[in-house]
């Protein structure tokens, strides 16, 4: 007798599964322009002290508020112009994708990590502790992010670390609010209760049985999370409670061009554009992993 | 629906009783001797630090602080503020509507362009023109705010010298407050010019502070529209004949609100955070721009009952948002 049933090992179905969500996300054109984006973003930072021409804290006295190249004023070696106090801008632009990208990592992956074990213990237990740890998130909630970083900044004296855990103790609840309601509505199904009955203990129901399932919504989250991240991280830099200088972090470079706004142009306009440009990929990115990653919208 | 009202309002009180005790722990968290930080003094002596911890009440049980703290909120006393002395609830009151007054206008300005957008960008889904307005939104919604305000500045302020800089109105006009809204205040001055005046200061401030709300509210329009443009009563509205402006604006339109609405609510929050930027950027003198000067002055009780007061304005916003959604949603009502 000939066994008919196909094997699927798990390499298999996961190199399927892939392929399916890749066919999906590439059907957004945005999707893809943002992925490209990022991934130079990505390799900008990864390669920022061979793509720099300088070093980003060396002052070139005699090269003061130098306009871009283009202009008449420009002088060849300062391709972008170079600030008040003669830093060449294009390095510094460079070097401060690395701040973007690593705030951005950090603080998704701490209010990732923090996020889903809260949200599990409210999902899975429920009763009083759900309550009690969802009021927790309600009060969380009712602070206007970016006030809530501040004071948080306050607190912790202003720099970047500190920016960063502001960021991501205010990032939490989203992603604690989401794993409970995925959580509560896995729960109920066959495959947990099989598994419960098979004997399986609580942290491996919660981390290997449930969460695999719950993934989804929170990649599409954690997404928007790193974009928000860059922005937020950007405007406490802006008004001085972020990375301080001379770090070439772009929010922090705005803070220090802001006096020359009416006089030179190109301080101003670049680290803005950077942040624009970089939040917006990431953003183009996040909508179309929601597109593939959503099995309502898809087939339909 | 008074039921509906009572359970919405049972269920803020452990929210707001949180809130407070965020702002009562906040001084205590913060570095250094609360005592000190409060009393916004240096190099005291043991006789008057004594003194001082006295009258805030810190020499007594932690718990205890706690209620005469709350106990203060509810007649109204937010303490008083190191730097000018006055109490911070009258601060709060004399700023508030220039921040309202911004917000307001910014919302208006965000709802009537992000609405009609969404709209026509459903309606004409796949055209260029729901391409080139959906790309705008994106890019709205990713658009640090603070270099948008520079940039404005740099074009509107500086290349065209068409709108001054910073505040609410020249310094050429002196009038009484009467509303606390520069629009109207000088309206009733009835002084030539003020009116345009305050125009002419408001109008970039409120584009800046205005523009991600436009991109989430025309992204939430267009997807609420063609939701509901796929429904059943959509379909049997078109198949009975009705000519397609009735069906899109009774039909469609007035469905697809019922999110959109929840949305503009939501946006007080977003509102409130991007006021501290755009507040700074124009020295717009509102409580963002308090709230961000009193933290780097270290005007802590500022800083705390600032914190207070707006998480309970957000909070009271949002549930005025989820009652108007019970009014005008009866399935959630009855839930």
């Amino acid at each position: 007798m000939t066994d008919t049933t196909v094997k699927i090992t798990n390499s298999a179905m996961r190199g399927r599964m892939l392929r399916e969500f890749w066919f999906y996300f590439s059907q957004n054109r945005g999707a893809v322009a943002g992925l490209v984006v990022f991934l130079l973003l990505v390799l900008t930072a990864i390669f920022a002290s061979v793509l720099a021409p300088h070093d980003p804290t060396q002052q070139y006295r005699d090269a003061l508020l130098l306009p871009p190249i283009w202009d008449e004023n420009g002088r060849a070696g300062f391709i972008l112009g170079t600030d008040a106090v003669g830093r060449d801008m294009l390095s510094r632009l460079i070097y401060g994708a690395q701040y973007s990208l690593f705030i951005g990592i950090v603080v998704v992956a701490i209010a990732l990590t923090g996020g889903i074990i809260i949200g599990l213990v409210a999902g899975f237990f429920g009763g009083w502790v759900d309550t009690v740890i969802m009021r927790v998130m309600d009060v969380v909630l009712a602070f206007p992010s970016l006030l809530l970083a501040l004071v948080l900044v306050a607190i912790l004296g202003p720099g970047l670390t500190n920016a960063m855990i502001a960021i991501a103790i205010v990032y939490q609840p989203h992603f604690a609010r989401l794993t409970r309601a995925a959580v509560m509505s896995e729960k109920a199904r066959e495959y947990v209760t099989a598994a419960k009955v098979a004997g399986a203990s609580n942290l491996r129901l919660m981390f290997k049985t449930i969460l695999p399932n719950c993934l989804a919504p929170l990649i599409v989250q954690a997404t928007l999370s790193f974009s928000s991240a860059v922005l937020d991280s950007a405007a406490l830099g802006f008004l001085g409670m972020g990375a301080q200088p001379p770090a070439s972090e772009w929010g922090t470079m705005l803070a220090e061009a802001r006096e020359f706004i009416l006089r030179a142009w190109w301080v101003v306009t670049f680290p803005g554009l950077a942040i624009l440009i970089s939040v917006l990929a990431i953003n183009l990115m996040g909508d179309g992993l929601r597109d593939a990653l959503d099995p309502k919208l898809k087939r339909s | 629906m008074l039921r509906f009202i009572l359970s919405k309002l049972l269920y803020l009180i452990p929210t707001m009783l949180g809130i407070t005790l965020v702002a009562f722990g906040f001084i205590r968290l913060l570095p250094g001797d609360p005592v000190l930080l409060m009393a916004g003094e240096r190099g005291v002596s043991p006789e008057r630090y004594a003194q001082i911890s006295a009258q805030l009440g810190y020499d007594q049980p932690m718990w205890q602080q706690y209620f005469t703290y709350l106990g203060n909120l509810l007649q109204g006393d937010l303490g008083n503020s190191i730097v000018t002395k006055k109490p911070v609830l009258a601060e709060f009151l004399s700023l508030f509507p220039a921040t309202v007054e911004l917000a307001l206008v910014a919302i208006v300005i965000a709802t009537l362009i992000g609405v009609p957008v969404g709209v026509i960008a459903a309606i004409k889904r796949g055209s260029w023109f729901d391409q080139i307005s959906m790309t705008g939104a994106l890019v709205g919604f990713s658009m640090p705010i603070f270099w948008w305000g520079l940039l404005l500045i740099i074009f509107f302020s500086g290349v065209l010298q068409w709108t001054p800089v910073s505040g609410r109105i020249s310094l050429m006009y002196f009038f009484p407050s009467v509303t606390g809204f520069m629009l109207i205040d000088s309206l009733i001055s009835g002084q030539e010019g003020a009116f345009a005046s305050a125009v002419s200061h408001l109008i970039l401030p409120s584009i800046v502070l205005a523009t991600i709300p436009l991109a989430v509210i025309a992204r939430q329009t267009r997807s609420a529209m063609l939701e509901v443009m796929g429904e059943d009563y959509v379909r049997t509205a078109k198949a009975k004949g009705l000519p397609m402006r009735r069906v899109i604006g009774v039909h469609a339109l007035r469905n697809a609100m019922i999110p959109v609405i929840t949305t503009i609510g939501l946006q007080i929050g977003v509102l409130m955070a991007g006021a501290i930027l755009t507040e700074t950027i124009f020295s717009w003198p509102g409580i963002g721009k308090w709230m961000i000067d009193s933290i780097s002055r270290r005007d802590y009780p500022v800083v705390q009952s600032g914190l207070l007061l707006i998480a309970g304005i957000v909070m009271v916003v949002n549930l005025i948002v989820d009652l108007t959604y019970g009014l005008i949603n009866p399935r959630i009502r009855h839930k």
